[in-house]
């Protein structure tokens, strides 16, 4: 495939001039001969200070924060239930989410959930570009968290590249040995936190211990330790250029009015070094000192206009501000922006920033609508689930005196906390006589007993005298009646061919 | 394909020569990793091979180090989920029928139990619902040829039918046609008589000539109002049921012929639980009487 790029243009052979980086030399390295298979061409991202990386730092220790405590919440409800606010519980078949119980018959909500997920992403990527994969994305995330304590151990990028191209030694050991138990320790914690989620994490935390939890959290957190170990540690910004389909789809949701990084491409060319006290006339703002490069953690240079592997997270924006600040130049060079506003600079007008287009009023509307349907659902979730469900095996049972018998199975679902005792009756049937086996109805009435957050069952035998029945079928409802809550079912009372002897 | 290597201009990649409407493929190479990942499927395939059951050889296969086989699983699954249901079973054992069906947790275990029983056993004969067929009684109805209390039914399922079983319910009608034991003419006449009892219309005439042929050959064993008796399991004729139909042809052919169909003797093969729980099953769909 191949992903046609605007703006990049071919640079003349020889003639560039300025320090070569690392990244760009074994990039360069890596295409050409090519063969079969491409190795990796490693990235060492320096570390940079800024407003965006400040917002960076924050939004980690809040997502992880987020992560791994959540689990840890306690929450009250009632005798018997599990009192952790967020459980995914499958042994019990519910999902508890704060004062919010799911049985699985309302997966719906999750569904709705993941919708509204995909609505806000395209609603964000429409108005603010890859947020999402600059910012709050797992894998960028833990990336940023793996890089650091890369630096802590290895220190920063040019220690880490002469570490790489040094000879093994003790020095290089331990500091290689220690990254990587930490990595892995990481990996752990994440793999480890996850398996709360499935379970009620105190007893858990005790159970993990001494080797009597499930086997399952066991191999849950296995594989996300690893997962988490070579995604971060290894394969960190190849997961967005090779394995994730994001940056593909989001395309769609981009037109000129998104906001993107961008190198001011008019403000900034002809770039070329600059001395002190040397004017600026005739020349752009870059000084092509390649900051805006080394600190990338894709490894890419922004200044070939917008690409695929840009995940838009504005480190290159602190690290060329820092650099305009230094030379007395305005900041925002490299800064968020629209390709509208560009063109209309390039034009001499007065850049827009337009955030209602029908686009995001598209996306806003559509997130809106499921909102409000997964509010009004939740709001209006019944409290007792009633289902009928008549035998139709055999449809109906001719007794020694010719009545018709019907059998019906009575499911009802107590959703609520409290043991529910129902009157359970009849109507549209007329002289009808209900029983269970080994029950008879006291005045017309069934009483049916279901436990809190069960499903009760109850088996209906209904009778009706031949003569009493109008047509082979007969329309009938059950009601369903206790203390507090009222509920009915239709269904059909069926007789074949009944008034035939 | 061709030798010399094509170089896109604007990317300074390879291409892999292939051409659409003057759009050209660029031969980006795969990337390392994706490389090992090939390569560690390989080596789980080999570790496979080893642990699991894999090479097929002319009289067996090779068992690999773990001896995982299904078949024993199974055996394994069905010997825990026993033991899973002990207790319930074990509750089953010493709880009396009545018992059964009023304790709502053990009645729906019963019910289970019997459920899949019926439909493995039962069911050729009886149907799936239960609703039998001419010759094989309704078990749903509340018409008992036998006794329909929870005791008549379990030794109805023990010992059977008219089967080996030498505490079987047996009986015998006798086959007055082909016996030579009445004439076709009152064959004919006792028809309409039969018919008269369950309050149908019938040629009166006739039906009065069979009175005392009813009286004679009938009554010992259905009544001399033709109400049945179950210690024969001697059908009422006054019912709607009929087992072997309710038109004129069935009922003369079943004078005529005496048909008297065979239940196995179920003790033989299911143990007292089952039965219990068989029991149970049929009870409480046919109304539990």
């Amino acid at each position: 495939m191949v992903t046609v790029i605007e703006r990049r243009e071919p640079k003349p052979d020889g003639s560039h001039q300025g320090p070569v980086s690392v990244a760009k030399a074994t990039k360069a390295k890596s295409q050409h001969g090519g063969g079969l298979y491409k190795p990796r061409t490693p990235i060492y991202p320096k570390l940079v200070h800024g407003r965006w990386r400040m917002i960076k730092w924050a939004l980690l220790v809040v997502t992880l924060g987020i992560y791994y405590a959540t689990p840890w919440i306690r929450w009250h409800r009632p005798e018997g239930l599990p009192q952790q606010a967020v459980l995914v519980d499958f042994t019990g078949r519910r999902f508890y989410f704060f004062f919010i119980q799911l049985w699985p018959q309302e997966v719906y909500f999750i569904t709705g959930l993941l919708v509204m997920a995909a609505l806000a992403l395209f609603l964000t990527s429409a108005l603010f570009g890859r947020l999402w994969c600059g910012y709050a994305c797992p894998q960028t995330v833990w990336t940023d968290l793996f890089i650091a304590v890369e630096r802590l151990w290895e220190g920063d990028r040019n220690a880490r590249m002469r570490l790489d191209a040094a000879p093994m030694s003790f020095d290089k050991a331990w500091r290689k040995g220690g990254k990587h138990l930490t990595w892995l320790a990481i990996g752990a914690a994440t793999g480890g936190a996850w398996i709360f989620y499935f379970h009620d994490a105190p007893t858990l935390w005790k159970q993990l211990w001494v080797g009597q939890a499930p086997l399952t959290a066991y191999i849950s957190a296995a594989v996300l330790t690893f997962t988490t170990y070579s995604l971060a540690g290894g394969m960190r910004e190849q997961v967005c250029t090779y394995l994730c389909p994001w940056p593909r789809i989001q395309g769609a949701m981009f037109d000129e009015h998104t906001l993107q990084v961008m190198y001011l491409h008019e403000r900034g060319e002809p770039r070329g070094p600059h001395k002190k006290n040397e004017s600026w006339e005739g020349r752009g703002d870059c000084i092509d000192c390649n900051q805006c490069v080394i600190v990338c953690p894709m490894g890419i240079d922004i200044r070939d206009g917008a690409q695929l592997e840009c995940i838009n997270c504005g480190l290159c924006v602190d690290a060329c501000d820092e650099i305009m600040d230094k030379i007395g130049r305005p900041r925002g060079l490299i800064a968020y922006d629209t390709d509208h506003a560009v063109e209309a600079r390039a034009c001499g007008n007065k850049p827009r920033y337009d955030f209602i287009r029908p686009r995001t009023i598209y996306y806003a509307g559509a997130l809106a609508l499921v909102s409000g349907l997964m509010i009004w659902g939740l709001v209006n979730r019944e409290p007792v689930v009633f289902d009928v469900l008549r035998d139709r095996n055999p449809t109906f049972v001719r007794l020694h005196d010719g009545s018709i018998r019907d059998g019906y199975t009575l499911k009802v679902a107590n959703r609520t906390f409290a043991r529910q005792t129902f009157q359970v009756t009849l109507e549209g049937l007329p002289g009808d006589v209900l029983k269970t086996p080994g029950m008879d109805a006291t005045k017309g009435a069934l009483t049916m007993t279901v436990e809190p957050d069960q499903v009760g069952s109850l088996r209906v035998l209904v009778t009706a005298q031949a003569q009493a029945l109008s047509a082979p079928s007969v329309p009938v409802t059950f009601h369903l009646r206790s203390a507090d809550i009222q509920t009915e079912k239709r269904s059909v009372f069926l007789s074949g061919a009944a008034n035939t002897p | 394909m061709a030798g010399n290597k094509e170089t896109d201009a604007h990317s300074g990649m390879e291409t892999t020569g292939h051409e659409w409407d003057g759009i050209k493929e660029l031969d980006t190479p795969l990337p390392r990793w994706w490389l090992w990942i090939f390569y560690a499927s390989i080596a789980f395939a080999v570790v496979y091979w080893i642990l699991m059951p894999s090479w097929p050889g002319i009289t067996g296969y090779a068992p690999g180090i773990l001896h995982k086989s299904d078949r024993a699983q199974v055996v394994t699954d069905l010997a825990a989920l026993k033991a899973q249901r002990s207790a319930q079973a074990s509750r089953l054992a010493t709880a009396d029928l009545a018992t059964i069906e009023k304790d709502p947790q053990l009645q729906a275990y019963a019910l289970a139990v019997g459920q899949s029983i019926f439909g493995d056993n039962c069911a050729t004969c009886h149907g799936t619902g239960g609703t039998g067929a001419k010759g094989y009684p309704n078990l749903r109805d509340d018409v008992w040829l036998w006794g329909g209390s929870l005791e008549d039914i379990q030794r109805t399922i023990t010992h059977g039918v008219r089967s080996t079983d030498p505490e079987a319910r047996t009986s015998q009608m006798p086959a007055f046609g082909r016996d030579q034991i009445l004439q076709p003419g009152q064959i004919d006449n006792l028809t309409e008589y039969v018919v008269s009892l369950s309050h149908r219309p019938a040629n009166t005439a006739m039906a009065a000539a069979a009175a005392p042929v009813f009286q004679a050959n009938c009554a010992s064993c259905h009544g001399p109002q033709g109400l049945g008796n179950q210690q024969f399991g001697a059908p009422n004729l006054t019912d709607a049921d009929w087992l072997y139909g309710s038109d004129r042809a069935s009922i003369k052919d079943q004078i005529w012929n005496g048909h008297g169909g065979v239940m196995p003797n179920w003790g033989k093969r299911f143990d007292a639980n089952t039965i219990k729980a068989l029991t149970v099953y049929i009870h409480a769909n046919a109304g539990g009487k």
